[in-house]
């Protein structure tokens, strides 16, 4: 489990908008990575580009390259589909299947995949939970919808979803944005949890939250509004927040922008 | 068979990415094609995708276990996507071929026709030289139609009002479901109860206004006890068509922003000149395309008239007047379905069916052309999944 | 005194007028609430007289076991007995027909429109082909099932040709309603699918449809009872028959809304009239179920429209 995602001269174009230019970078594994900057600067289009997501929205398309290890995941004979049950997604709200209980929330990948045992699903429903630190907060009302949960636990019903397809990396859009303190604490304590089985990668507002979760942060920034957002620099937490290489990293880290 | 979605089976590519080979490589990446040879899978061939990393596997260095990204089977996406553009595609081909139909019988009948079609009053299909024209059915048709739009959208504006602003909380909603109740009412029983019950009530009101506008034609006494008339059809289609002009106004008046309504209390307006300052005219497009709905289905409204209606005696000369006897061309077409015995009547029965059609569709374009158009009445906003939409999008949020 | 006058109150003493608007502006006020309550009571009379003339007329027969179980065949128009049973089971036969034909290609057809066309050509071109459908009055829907099925292929009139016609009453108004229930479905409930490595077509029938399954159940349940209200198709495309005919592909075939036809000219006799009421009424009460079912449904539904 957890793979090196290395990426290669990737553009992301929405028609004929470069949204982001030329982003290479590599993401190691069983660490937290998290990406940073200002609005519309492009690392929420690029994240999506990790597990192929972008291609839900319509003329959204790639140039370059995205390798999971050994694997181009843009390659010729690759299936998006295959692609999202390797590298799972988190997103910025809540989203809950409305329709399912919460046991079929955390078993619906596996059950739309074609799994049917229900012993094994059993197993992997509470193995998520507990893994998303939801366990004891919902084990008496596994069969109650998943709605009715709060936000913050909505949340976290979210990730022993996404948890519960064993996939290698998980994608996290914001994942903290429509959360209050005490639940962002939660996710937080729980994002450090999963750095020992999957790579995490956070996009995130909160500078806080990357200096706090992230061992490896990312930096993006756009040169004017129009312009294709691009990576201005990575390294590891500590340096990019105490001595950041460009001047840009500085001011926005230290609040002077964005 | 693009698919914008996303998951699209890999050997058509979603988004036209050129191959990833051409662009420019990181160094230590270089260990040989890692996806395997990725050969084309089609539709159940797809099901042995299973196989195929395996195989892979076997001839790269890889680090760790090779993932399966091949193809997953996709023949469930072919499949359905196959069947839902096919449904598309039958609504198309239905309506396509109701139009060619219709015209293709209607031509030949209209050919044959001795009178003009658009503007005689006479119709006589049969025989050898068919004569008829659609002149009295439209003016019916459109007269009656129109008189019952004016009768119901000032009630359905005051019913809609009420129900969103006046009445008490509790009340407006099994009042709105009542006045809803009224389009669950089955057209025949309207007819029923409008020529047995409801007509005689009018039978004052229609000697009152001939009575006094009886000098113009329109308003023309009628002869006889007859109660048939155009203005009780009218009436009862008021009725029938409320529920829809209320149910469209009703709820566009309740979307009426709280802002416009609290700034036009906070300068001390009453009730009604905040509605007349802030909710009518937030709801006006909205309520002209619910009459123009309201209308639409009054065009068309076949059996409630049939019933009501007297036919003219075919001697008597025409008669323009309200507070006559007449035929729309629904209660035509359905008073002679015994008529309906050779292609050539036939004909001239589907070309009266076919400007009705016409009619009716104009005004329901109308109606949609203005939700359309002015923002309050129209569709909520939605998502926009487009490129530009999610750029701007990303804009906002990231 | 001048120690009093230094030592002025606060207020200005003056007192502000806060005991209502002018006269003219509370008549107009008044005059308007009194029009509007009136509109609501004019709106009320004709539903209450029907509900109330149509009740009084009909419910004796409907507590009579024969009304439920037998046909009209062999009584006459002077004659007392005989039931619903061939025209409510002729409604039902030819609306489920009905259903069973439009359901499938409206729902698919609506998720063609959400799902797959969206924004595309071929899309909007099959929206305003629906928007004609919407617009088809039924009698010429009746008209043009006469023209294919009878004029050009030679066949009899049957309960078939009558939900031919149907379908193309009913397709657009559920097509319509479920377009806008998949609309409704959050694009993100697709996406959390999506990222799970979910196909489209399993996002779409085990996330997207179920979401949207109680509005969906509503349209049906909604168009279903608009079309067997429908008298006009049935005038022109089947005769009524006073005998049980279960069978919508040979010979004529009762139904509730011929029924009432039938003898619609026979009121002055008693048990004529007293049947023709008793049917409308059972026909209110069967589009009625179906509306109120519709808004039971719609109150268990995951998602809200309104």
């Amino acid at each position: 489990m957890a793979k090196r995602i290395e990426v290669g001269g990737l553009n992301v174009y929405y028609g004929d908008f470069k949204a982001v230019e030329d982003v290479s970078m590599t993401i190691e594994p069983r660490s937290v990575t998290a990406f940073i900057g200002p609005s519309g600067c492009g690392k929420s289009t690029y994240l999506r580009t990790l597990n192929r997501m972008h291609e839900v929205i319509p003329g959204a398309r790639v140039e370059g390259k995205v390798m999971l290890d050994q694997q181009d995941l843009y390659a010729t004979g690759v299936d998006p589909v295959a692609v999202r049950r390797v590298v799972g997604m988190v997103f910025q709200r809540p989203n809950p299947f409305p329709t399912m209980s919460i046991f079929d929330n955390v078993a619906s990948g596996l059950k739309l995949n074609g799994v049917k045992d229900r012993k094994k699903l059993t197993a992997v429903v509470e193995q998520s939970l507990q893994a998303a630190n939801l366990w004891n907060e919902v084990k008496d009302r596994l069969d109650k919808p998943g709605a009715g949960l709060s936000g913050g636990q909505q949340q976290r019903l979210c990730i022993a979803r996404a948890i519960a397809v064993e996939p290698e990396v998980i994608l996290m859009d914001e994942p903290c944005s429509a959360l209050d303190p005490i639940s962002t604490l939660a996710i937080e304590d729980l994002i450090e949890k999963l750095k020992d089985r999957f790579t995490v990668v956070i996009v995130t507002h909160n500078m806080q939250q990357a200096a706090r979760v992230s061992d490896q942060t990312a930096f993006f920034n756009l040169a004017a509004t129009g312009k294709p957002g691009r990576l201005i620099e990575m390294g590891p937490t500590k340096q990019i927040f105490s001595n950041p290489n460009e001047k840009a990293t500085e001011d926005y880290i230290t609040g002077r922008f964005g | 068979m693009s698919s914008p979605d996303g998951t699209a089976p890999p050997d058509r590519p979603a988004d036209g990415t050129p191959a990833p080979q051409a662009e420019p490589q990181i160094e230590d990446l270089v260990v040989g094609e890692p996806a395997g040879p990725a050969p084309h899978f089609e539709g159940l061939a797809a099901a042995h995708a299973d196989d195929q990393p395996t195989q892979a596997a076997a001839a790269a260095t890889a680090t760790g276990p090779k993932l399966e990204l091949g193809p997953v089977g996709h023949l469930g996406d072919r499949l359905f996507a196959g069947l839902a553009r096919g449904s598309g595609g039958l609504v198309v081909a239905i309506v396509a071929f109701v139009g060619v139909f219709l015209l293709a019988l209607a031509i030949p009948a209209l050919a044959d026709n001795q009178s003009s079609f658009l503007f005689s009053r006479v119709w006589e299909p049969g025989g050898e030289e068919p004569r008829f024209g659609i002149a009295a059915l439209f003016y019916t048709t459109v007269v009656s139609s129109i008189i019952a739009m004016v009768i119901a959208v000032p009630i359905a504006v005051g019913v809609a009002l009420f129900t969103t602003y006046y009445a008490p909380k509790r009340l407006a909603a099994p009042v709105a479901h009542a006045i809803d109740l009224l389009a669950a009412v089955p057209s025949i029983i309207y007819g029923l109860w409008g020529i047995l019950f409801f007509a005689p009530i009018l039978r004052p009101v229609i000697d009152g206004v001939s009575g006094a506008l009886g000098w113009l034609p329109v308003f023309e006494k009628p002869t006889g006890d007859n109660v048939g008339v155009v203005f009780t059809a009218s009436v009862v289609l008021a009725i029938m068509i409320l529920p829809v002009v209320t149910a469209i106004s009703r709820e566009i008046f309740a979307q009426t922003p709280i802002a416009h309504r609290e700034g036009a209390l906070a300068l001390g307006a009453t009730r009604w000149e905040m509605i007349r300052i802030s909710v009518l005219p937030y709801g006006r497009s909205g309520v002209v395309s619910a009459s123009m709905l309201g209308l639409g289905r009054a065009l068309g409204e076949t059996v409630a008239v049939l019933i009501i209606l007297s036919v003219p005696n075919g001697n008597d000369p025409w008669n323009s007047s309200i507070f006559a006897g007449g035929e729309t061309f629904a209660s035509k077409i359905a008073n002679n379905a015994a008529e309906f015995d050779s292609p050539e009547k036939t004909g001239a029965y589907i070309a009266a069916g076919l400007v009705l059609f016409v009619v009716t569709f104009l005004v329901n374009s109308a109606a949609r052309l203005i939700v359309a158009r002015s923002g309050p009445g129209g569709k909520r906003p939605r998502r926009n999944r487009s490129a530009g939409g999610a750029a701007a999008k990303e804009g906002a949020v990231a | 005194m001048s120690v009093l006058a230094a030592n002025k109150p606060a207020y200005d003493g003056q007192t502000l007028d806060l005991s209502g608007k002018s006269g003219a502006r509370a008549f107009k006020n008044t005059l308007a609430t009194v029009l509007i309550v009136l509109a609501f009571a004019v709106a009320l009379i004709p539903l209450l007289w029907i509900l109330w003339t149509v009740i009084s007329k009909g419910y004796s027969l409907l507590f009579d076991a024969n009304w439920w179980s037998q046909s009209q065949r062999g009584v006459t128009v002077r004659r007392e007995g005989g039931g619903a049973y061939h025209a409510v089971m002729g409604t039902l036969i030819m609306g489920l027909i009905t259903a069973a034909i439009a359901v499938p290609i409206a729902i698919l057809g609506a998720i063609y429109l959400v799902e797959y066309g969206k924004g595309t050509k071929a899309a909007r071109a099959v929206s305003f082909m629906v928007d004609i459908l919407t617009g088809v009055p039924s009698i010429v829907a009746a008209l043009f099932v006469y023209a294919v099925w009878i004029t050009v292929f030679g066949f009899n009139r049957v309960g078939f040709a009558v939900s031919l016609s149907l379908v193309l009453l009913m397709l657009p108004v559920v097509l319509r309603s479920t377009e806008e229930m998949l609309k409704l479905v959050p694009d993100e409930l697709r996406e959390a699918s999506y990222a799970l490595g979910v196909p489209k077509w399993k996002t779409i029938l085990k996330v997207v449809v179920p979401t949207a399954f109680g509005g969906i159940v509503t349209g049906v349940m909604l168009g279903l009872a608009r079309v067997m209200g429908e008298t006009a198709p049935l005038l022109i495309l089947v005769g009524y028959s006073k005998n049980i005919n279960l069978n919508p592909f040979d010979g004529f075939m009762g139904a509730l809304p011929t029924m009432i036809n039938q003898d619609r000219t026979e009121l002055a006799l008693e048990p004529a009239a007293d049947r023709v009421w008793a049917a409308a009424l059972t026909l209110i009460l069967l589009v009625l179920a179906l509306n109120l079912l519709a808004r039971l449904v719609a109150r268990f539904s995951a998602i809200k429209s309104k």
